[in-house]
């Protein structure tokens, strides 16, 4: 098949070589006019010769010139005649032919166009990508032609909605009319807007075709919508990630000491330190692996901030037990130690920690619709921090014990768990899940001393509304308020949609002091 | 048959207390005055500008901290929101101030400079009256009273308490301050209020102007000092201190925790706008960050540092904090935060009585080696 496909190209190739440029054109393409110059280029690239193309880049390069009133390339010392390539002898006072940005702009046009004419399919397809953003009527029939010749589906069908577009300043009605209904499966805002004028009596005077590019806008307009919401809902899943990466280590700690850690947000930050780091180290010492900076940075960040909980629990908050509003105070004043620490170190402006290069790009689902594979490795992330957490909590000793003291801890103690020691190890926990939730930060937001300061907030919030103490309620919880807070920016703004969640949740704890998912049991305050 | 309002008012203070808080009075209202304006600059009894501004800024804290012990100390609430009232008064109090700029602004409007900034061209409709300074002054208390009834209405009637309702103030004062710093809100946007010219036609940055502020606001704390020692001591203040201690006892005996704690929330609220609107002519701005929920957690600290639960406490606490706060950023402004942090974490844990507490304790030991 495709020994058949390079037979027919290399015999179209071998025809083609033959056909000689009209040298009237070619001497056209010199002329002192430019409009004279646009239509040569025009009419030279319908021939689809590749001695146009060859011409052409010449004349792009500034390589064309006139001579005895003919047209020639010189190069260097050689000179040929520009229609039939032959040799010619060097003309004694050659004549450049000027090329300015309006040429220059209608020669890359036409080349594009060539190239969709080449023998490797992958620059055809560049060239037809190219094409989508810029095609002009003259190039309808060139297109025509090369949609004919395509056999690659992904190719044929960029070069029909190009070739649709290039229709659609056509004469005839029944080919414009041709050209909006090829449309009608494209979802670009730039389509959309080549259609517009098409919707109106003074831009198309025939009813027939004018409603159907009604038609046509009306269902891209749909699309992008539709695009538009799916891409709020993806960014609210984003958000909702990570405010669950901020929010699951404040519900251990908060569901089994009953304290709430102001300084959880500084955690967050810790962690996301350890990544920036980490990539300095990389950066002077392993530098042909940097990208591999950030995997390298997630056990750094667990266990520094881990460090910082268990010093954090041993000398503070273990001697606050049961007076939870002191522990308050007290954790905010660690936050502000940490934050001054940061500062100290790190000085206070914020730091750059760049993306490593996998995780730069992403993938256009529609042209309005981009999901940035930062984000979506970060979601990826956040449920592999829930499973490992679940695993923790379900499937070992430890969880138990957690569990059991989280339910009753003076019973739990009765039984012969070691509270004091679980206490430590769940504060442990809880800090170094708030540091490989930094370490997901660092990736999508400024990293500086003050950026934890913003989520205790939040995730407070999340573990609020989900109910102390329960996995499966913060996972709800946190991809709930994303969601929700997304929507609601792209309907009122940011901080409207932030004030309206806050006030929604005083109201949301109104009914459902406990959660959305309660600890069954009966408590004495 | 009970003693009359007055009289159990006087015995809401024993004499020494009296005394004390007559010393007080006399050197805010007669010794810091003349000592300003009749002591020559050069000596060294002369009381500076800056001196009476810190002292006077540093009295409204001082009343927000009674009002905050109030709440926390008595009560057993915690709050983490007070800087909005205390903002909220302010604000109130500063669109008086702003009005009375009059065409003396730079854009020589009858508007605010900042409306015409953006194009307003008329006064929001809340806007309305706040050049009388009589509207506004019933705004300092009415607009925290009410916020702080709503909001503690529905949060103590669903029994929120403890660490909750500590975190949902905070949310309730970071929300406050998002959307005010908001142009759109009508009150500055992150500029706030600032550049007053005069209260009443006088100018504002007069040596008098500054007295007549310093004793209005010292008298301010005095009255709320004899005010709240003859609260804490009433049947009211009893039966706070009995919910604070066991609420579900309090409960069963037939009293509803409800009323008693929206009363002392709203009394609280309500102290905390009259610092705010003190606390704006002395400092010559309000801006949306008065609410960031790290000030609002600082008042809390002057409590704890002074002592809750006693009233002096909270005062002495204003005055040590702020004044160490005062001192720290101007000679060693990288320490603040940490020094800030550790008077937290060592006050939470070595002193949880406080100052006053501590005091108590070495006099004890004194007297048991006596």
């Amino acid at each position: 098949m495709i020994g058949k496909t390079l037979l027919v190209l290399l015999c179209a190739v071998a025809f083609q070589a033959h056909a000689a440029l009209d040298p009237a054109q070619v001497r056209r393409l010199a002329a002192d006019d430019s409009t004279e110059k646009v239509a040569a280029i025009r009419q030279i690239a319908q021939t689809a010769d590749p001695d146009a193309a060859r011409l052409l880049t010449a004349m792009g390069d500034g390589n064309l010139y006139l001579a005895n009133d003919k047209a020639l390339i010189i190069d260097g010392d050689k000179a040929v005649d520009a229609a039939t390539g032959a040799a010619v002898k060097m003309p004694a006072e050659p004549e450049s032919v000027t090329v300015n940005n309006r040429i220059r702009g209608e020669l890359a046009n036409a080349l594009a166009a060539l190239k969709l004419f080449d023998a490797d399919p992958a620059i055809r397809l560049a060239s037809a990508q190219k094409l989508q953003s810029n095609v002009n009527a003259d190039m309808a029939p060139l297109l025509a032609k090369a949609l004919e010749k395509e056999s690659d589906t992904r190719i044929a069908a960029l070069l029909t909605t190009a070739h649709a577009q290039a229709n659609l300043g056509n004469a005839d009605p029944a080919a414009r009319l041709a050209a909006v209904q090829a449309l009608a499966e494209a979802n670009s805002p730039s389509i959309k807007a080549m259609l517009q004028p098409l919707t109106d009596k003074a831009g198309e005077p025939e009813d027939k075709v004018r409603y159907a590019a009604i038609e046509t806008v009306k269902a891209i307009e749909r699309r992008l919508a539709m695009g538009e919401t799916l891409g709020s809902m993806f960014s609210g899943i984003s958000l909702g990630s990570i405010l669950l990466l901020a929010a699951l280590g404040l519900a251990i700690t908060y569901g089994v000491m009953g304290v709430i850690n102001m300084a959880h947000g500084e955690l967050l930050m810790v962690g996301a330190y350890s990544a920036y780091g980490m990539q300095s180290l990389f950066r002077a010492y392993f530098p042909d692996a940097i990208d591999w900076y950030l995997p390298a940075a997630i056990p750094v960040a667990f266990f520094a901030a881990a460090l910082i909980g268990v010093v954090m629990e041993r000398t503070v908050i273990r001697w606050l037990y049961g007076r939870t509003l002191e522990t308050l105070l007290a954790t905010w004043g660690i936050s502000l130690v940490l934050i001054q620490g940061a500062r100290v170190l790190f000085g206070a402006q914020n730091v750059e920690v760049s993306n490593p290069s996998w995780m730069s790009g992403g993938i256009a689902l529609m042209p309005n619709l981009m999901l940035p594979w930062n984000r979506i490795i970060i979601i990826g992330f956040a449920l592999f921090v829930l499973f490992l957490v679940w695993l923790l909590m379900n499937k070992t000793r430890l969880g138990m014990f957690v569990r059991a003291v989280t339910q009753n801890r003076p019973m739990a103690s009765c039984v012969g768990v070691h509270t004091a020691r679980i206490d430590t190890l769940a504060f442990a926990l809880g800090a170094g899940i708030a540091g490989l939730g930094g370490v997901a930060l660092s990736q999508i937001s400024n990293v500086g001393p003050d950026m934890g300061q913003g989520y205790i907030v939040d995730s407070f919030m999340v573990v609020v509304v989900g109910g102390v103490g329960q996995l499966a309620g913060a996972v709800w919880a946190a991809l709930g308020l994303g969601i929700f807070s997304k929507l609601l920016e792209g309907w009122a703004g940011a901080v409207i949609a932030k004030i309206v969640i806050l006030v929604a949740i005083i109201v949301f704890i109104q009914k459902r002091p406990q959660g959305i998912f309660a600890l069954k049991g009966r408590f004495v305050e | 048959m009970r003693k009359p309002f007055i009289l159990r008012l006087l015995s809401s203070l024993d004499s020494k207390q009296w005394l004390a808080l007559g010393v007080f009075l006399a050197l805010a209202l007669v010794a810091v005055p003349v000592l300003h304006l009749a002591v020559p600059e050069e000596s060294a009894f002369h009381v500076s500008t800056y001196a009476i501004t810190l002292v006077g800024k540093i009295m409204c804290y001082a009343l927000v901290a009674v009002a905050m012990d109030l709440i926390w100390g008595y009560g057993g609430i915690l709050s983490l929101g007070h800087g909005l009232f205390f903002a909220l008064g302010g604000y109130a109090f500063g669109m008086y101030l702003m009005r009375q700029i009059g065409r003396d602004g730079s854009y020589q409007s009858d508007l605010p400079d900042f409306m015409v900034f953006l194009d307003w061209k008329e006064l929001p409709w809340f806007w309305l009256g706040s050049d009388h300074i009589g509207w506004m002054g019933f705004l300092v208390l009415a607009v925290p009273a009410a916020v702080a009834f709503v909001f503690g209405y529905f949060a103590f009637r669903s029994r929120i308490k403890g660490v909750y309702f500590s975190i949902i103030t905070q949310a309730l004062t970071y929300a406050a301050m998002l959307l005010f710093f908001r142009n759109e809100t009508g009150f500055g946007g992150n500029n706030g209020f600032t550049d007053f010219k005069r209260i009443l036609g006088y100018g504002i940055t007069t040596s008098e102007m500054r007295l007549v502020l310093f004793g209005l606001t010292a008298l301010a704390l005095a009255a709320t000092l004899v005010f709240a020692a003859w609260l804490v001591k009433s049947k009211f203040g009893r039966v706070l201190t009995a919910i604070r201690d066991a609420e579900s006892r309090v409960m069963f005996i037939g009293y509803n925790p409800l009323w008693y704690k929206l009363t002392i929330w709203v009394i609280s609220a309500v102290l905390c706008g009259i610092a705010g609107a003190l606390y704006v002519p002395q400092v010559g701005i309000i801006n949306p960050s008065e609410m960031s929920p790290g000030n609002s957690i600082e008042i809390a600290i002057w409590v704890a540092v002074g002592g809750r639960g006693t009233l002096i406490g909270p005062v002495i606490g204003a005055f040590v904090v702020n004044l160490a706060k005062s001192w720290f950023t101007v000679s060693f402004p990288e320490y603040w935060l940490f020094f800030l942090g550790l008077l937290f974490i060592v006050v939470t844990l070595m002193l949880p009585q406080g100052l006053v507490g501590l005091w108590k304790k070495v006099m004890e030991k004194k007297g048991a080696v006596a």
